[in-house]
This record gives structure tokens, sequence and C-alpha cells, in this order.
């Protein structure tokens, strides 16, 4: 394993600032989303998209009365997920997990912040 | 380009759009399976017409309607002649591609723009040979007024011919059929054949007229002769009054792509149209595959209890069926490979399936979905990739593969 430098920590300390690395072939995104930084594979487990390319988008979901009627959609506040351009895959932040399939995820990796950097812990380049 | 979020914190600005660089990573897993040195052949893909509608609508021969099409599109642009409907392609903005290809940068010295365009993303998928399709004309054969789309039709096909084919060997189309005009639609036929690059002909099918009235009889005896496939181009029609009751795009998608080629399909099987003219070459396109198996299963069970009422049929419908070429996308490659391996040999794939991406639409398939389809021979994936292809539609691809 080796920790790989990203970012100073000042330039992904806003919500939603993203750096995209490339190491050997491996591309990864690290992403400060809900408060903390995560990083992620950039090969989507759908058709190999630039996941981390994409949208920062709460989770969708439906209001329903409790007779079970329908009363249209709105975001979910606590569920963020991260978008797919190439087909529109989404992601929960929180757990990488596909909000369409959850038996795919998105590659996790380790977030370390040091001295005011950030790095990313990764296997050694293919 | 800005994109809106749910909340403004998530909120971006994308300015530098490159397909080439959008797609690399389709470049690099087509490089490991070597689809790179590998005959592929994309039968449906697509460019915005309306990118180019001002000039377009220049060719349109009757004067009346060009005066009244230049001067609303000065307002209401594309809209001015097309037929548009609800539909949110790009999932507002998961799909960025969407709103960024309008704004891309595209410098190619010599080349047009559009050209220049379809052939960065072609290399980026490591297509050799791309059969271009318009976008928003797909919606044409529910114009009210036969005229529109025959003139519209005419107009983007002289401005195709002119334009687009001539600039490079690896540009190919299926010319448009204004269908809602049989007589037009022969015309078509007639003036096109033969054009650089123009390798068949292409109806949409989302209409309302069935593919074996009599008015056809004479463009399909033409189209065999010529030796030119047919292709039936899906699309959907959300104020269909059965796919309307469909309250989300996903379901009008899902159903809509898939309807209308079952019922044409249907009807040209059961009509007797193969045994009319057993040498024409027909294509079905965008419709996934999943469709197939379901109808040659209805339609051979009725049949032997029904002949009666198909008595020019000879084989049973799945037969006919079989014989017909399809095209890959949108491959349902959902959670059950069994029933792909199965409508795969039901359709005899390694003879009748053609690649096709249908980029940069949102549910675009890559040449790698083909070819890690391991339980299809390595011959089989080579032929659905581009070498059935290649012989349907007589494509000389020495080119690029030379002997
Ligand atoms: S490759 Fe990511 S959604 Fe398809």
């Amino acid at each position: 394993m080796q920790d790989v430098f990203v970012a100073h920590a000042a330039e992904l300390a806003g919500e939603g600032e993203r750096r995209i690395i490339v190491h050997g072939a491996r591309e990864v995104g690290v992403l400060r989303a809900q408060g903390r930084l995560h990083a992620f594979s950039n090969h989507c487990p759908h058709q190999g998209g630039p996941v981390c390319e994409g949208m920062l988008i709460h989770k969708v979901e439906e209001v329903l009365a409790a007779d079970h009627t329908y009363h249209g959609m709105r975001f979910d506040s606590t569920r963020l997920n991260l978008v797919c351009p190439w087909h529109g895959w989404e992601f929960d932040i929180a757990t990488g997990r596909t909000a369409g399939d959850p038996r795919f995820a998105l590659r996790r990796f380790e977030v370390i912040e040091r001295d005011g950097d950030v790095f990313v812990r990764l296997p050694a380049a293919q | 380009m800005l994109f809106h979020s749910s909340d403004p914190d998530y909120n971006r600005t994308v300015d530098d759009f490159d397909s080439g660089k959008h797609l690399r990573h389709a470049r690099a897993e087509a490089e490991k399976r070597g689809l790179d040195k590998m005959l592929v052949i994309d039968v449906d893909c697509h460019h915005y017409e309306t990118d180019n509608f001002g000039p377009i609508l220049q060719y349109i021969d009757d004067p009346n309607l060009r005066q009244i099409a230049l001067n609303t599109f000065s307002y209401k642009g594309p809209a001015a002649m097309l037929m548009d409907q609800p539909g949110y392609q790009d999932m507002g903005g998961r799909v960025m591609r969407y709103q960024m290809r309008k704004g891309e940068k595209v410098e190619a010295p010599g080349l047009s723009r559009e050209v220049a365009q379809t052939l960065r993303w072609m290399d980026a998928l490591c297509v050799d040979y791309a059969c271009l399709f318009p976008t928003p004309m797909l919606f044409l054969g529910l114009h009210p007024q036969p005229e529109i789309e025959a003139n519209l039709a005419r107009a983007y096909n002289r401005w195709i011919c002119e334009n687009v084919l001539p600039s490079n060997d690896r540009l190919r189309s299926m010319l448009y059929l204004p269908f809602n005009d049989p007589e037009a639609t022969y015309n078509i036929v007639k003036e096109f054949a033969g054009r650089k690059g123009v390798v068949g002909f292409m109806v949409v099918s989302t209409r309302y007229k069935s593919v074996a009235d009599n008015a056809y009889m004479k463009t399909y005896a033409l189209l065999e002769e010529l030796g030119l496939p047919i292709a039936f181009h899906a699309s959907y029609h959300w104020n269909d009054q059965l796919i309307s009751v469909a309250n989300r795009f996903i379901t009008a998608h899902a159903v809509g792509f898939t309807v209308f080629n079952a019922v044409h399909c249907a009807n040209w099987v059961i009509n007797g149209l193969p045994e009319r003219f057993p040498k024409l070459k027909v294509i079905w396109i965008e419709s996934g595959l999943a469709w197939i198996p379901w109808l040659m299963q209805r339609l051979d069970n009725d049949y032997r209890m029904r002949s009666s009422e198909a008595p020019a049929l000879k084989h049973l419908p799945s037969d006919y069926m079989r014989q017909m070429y399809y095209s890959t996308q949108p491959m349902e490659t959902v959670n059950n490979r069994a029933a792909l391996e199965v409508t795969m040999q039901m359709i005899n794939a390694e003879t009748q399936l053609l690649y096709s991406s249908d980029y940069p639409h949102w549910d675009m398939d890559l040449p790698t979905t083909v070819w890690d389809l391991d339980f299809l021979s390595e011959q089989a994936r080579r032929n659905i990739l581009g070498e059935t292809a290649a012989k349907l539609f007589n494509i000389d691809v020495s080119a690029r593969f030379p002997r």
C-alpha cells in the first residue's frame, strides 16, 4: 500500500469539492460530501464510466401518505448520491452501493489527512 | 455550463467537455480486449440534426413550407417543424453529455464540427464505421401533416448526403423514409440509393400505419431489387393513448421503445411479407432484445391455432423472425444471464445480431458489452461487433483493415 498525494486539505475543504488523481492505471476520485472526504475508484461497475466526475445529488424519494396515496417526490436531505455521468447509475456516498441494485458498489479507498495535505491509500500501482 | 443539483452546495459548472476524454475509459477497456484491432461497426448511433437545422431547412423543396419553416425557426428553433414531446432523457442533468455536447469545442482542420465530433466519439469507442441517424426527427412519424414529414425527410437526406457522408469514409446512414407519404417514400429510395455512404433506408416505427399496407409494396420490391436493407428504428410516443397511462419516463421508454416495433414486426410476419419479399433484408433497431423471444413465442403459439388468419406463411412466425436482423442496444444485461443466452440462441445471434451503441443517448452500450458475453464463441462476438454488418451493408473495410 502507498499513500498518494491528492491535494492540500484547504483545496478540498468546501462541501462538494473534488479531485481526480491518476496513479498508474488507476483513477481515484476524492470528494468532500456530507462533511467528510471520500475516495472511490473512478471506474463505474456498470460499463466503466468516470463515476467520480458526475453529479452529487440527494436521493429522490416518493412522498406517500399513511393511506398509501402518492403525493409527489422530494429529495431526502440525509442521503447523498454520486451519479455516474455515462448512464446515470447512482451510488450512495455513505455506503458506495448502487441505489438501483445494491449488489453493485464503488470501490472505496482510505483517505488520510496529514499535515494539511490529503492522501489516498492505494495498493501498489499496477 | 451550470448543472443544478438538489442543493446549491452541489451545483457544478463544467465548461471543458471533450467527448474523447469523457469516453477515455471506453477506449482503455476496448484496447485491453484488443477491440481496437477488430472490426467494429455501429449500426445505430445518432447526431443531432437540430445542430444544423437552419441549413437543413434551406433544403426544403416546397417554397411555401420553406418560407414558413425559416420564419418560425427564427423564434421557435427546431420545434418550428419537428414534433417534440415530454421526456427527460438526461435525467435532470445526471447524464451530463446531453447538455455538454452542444458546446463541445471541436477543431479539426478540413472537417465540419459535425463530422469531427462524430469521429471523436467513434475513436473513443473503437468504432470503425458508424451508421448515423437523426435524433428529434425520430418523432416525425407523428406529425399531422404528411407533407412536413416528406419535405423534411428529403431536406435532411439531401443535407446529410451532401455535407456529412462524403466527408469521411467511416460514416454511413440508412436514410429517413417519410412513411406517412408512400409515394414520397418510394421516390426517396429511387433518388438516394447508390449515394455515397447510403447503406439502406430507415422507417421510424412510432407511427400509426401498418407496414403491410399495399401502398408500401412497390418500395419493398424496389429495396429488394436494389439489395438494400430496410430498418425500423424504434422511438416512443408519450402521448400515445396506451403509453400515456405511464406516469414516469422510465415506463414510457421501457415499454414505448418496444411496442411499436413489436406490432410492426408482427404485422410484417403475419401478412407474409417475408414470403412476398424473400430477399429483402429487414432490421429492427433499438428495441433491445427481450421482446424478440416474447413475440416469437406469442406468435408461434397463436399461429398453430389460427393459421387460417395467416395463410401466406409456410413456416412458423419465429422462423421468419430468425431471418431478420436486430441491433443489440439497449441489451438487457440485468440479472439473468441465462435469459440473455437463450435470447441469443433464439434469434441466431451469431448471424443476425448487429452491434449498436446508440451513442450519445443515455442508454448507450459500449462494444465491450458484446465482447464480454463469454457464452458466445469468439467468432459470434466478432460477427456481432462488425463482420455481419460489413456483409449486410456491403461495406468495404479494406481502408482500415488492409488484407
Ligand atoms: S458506466 Fe456508470 S452508469 Fe453506466
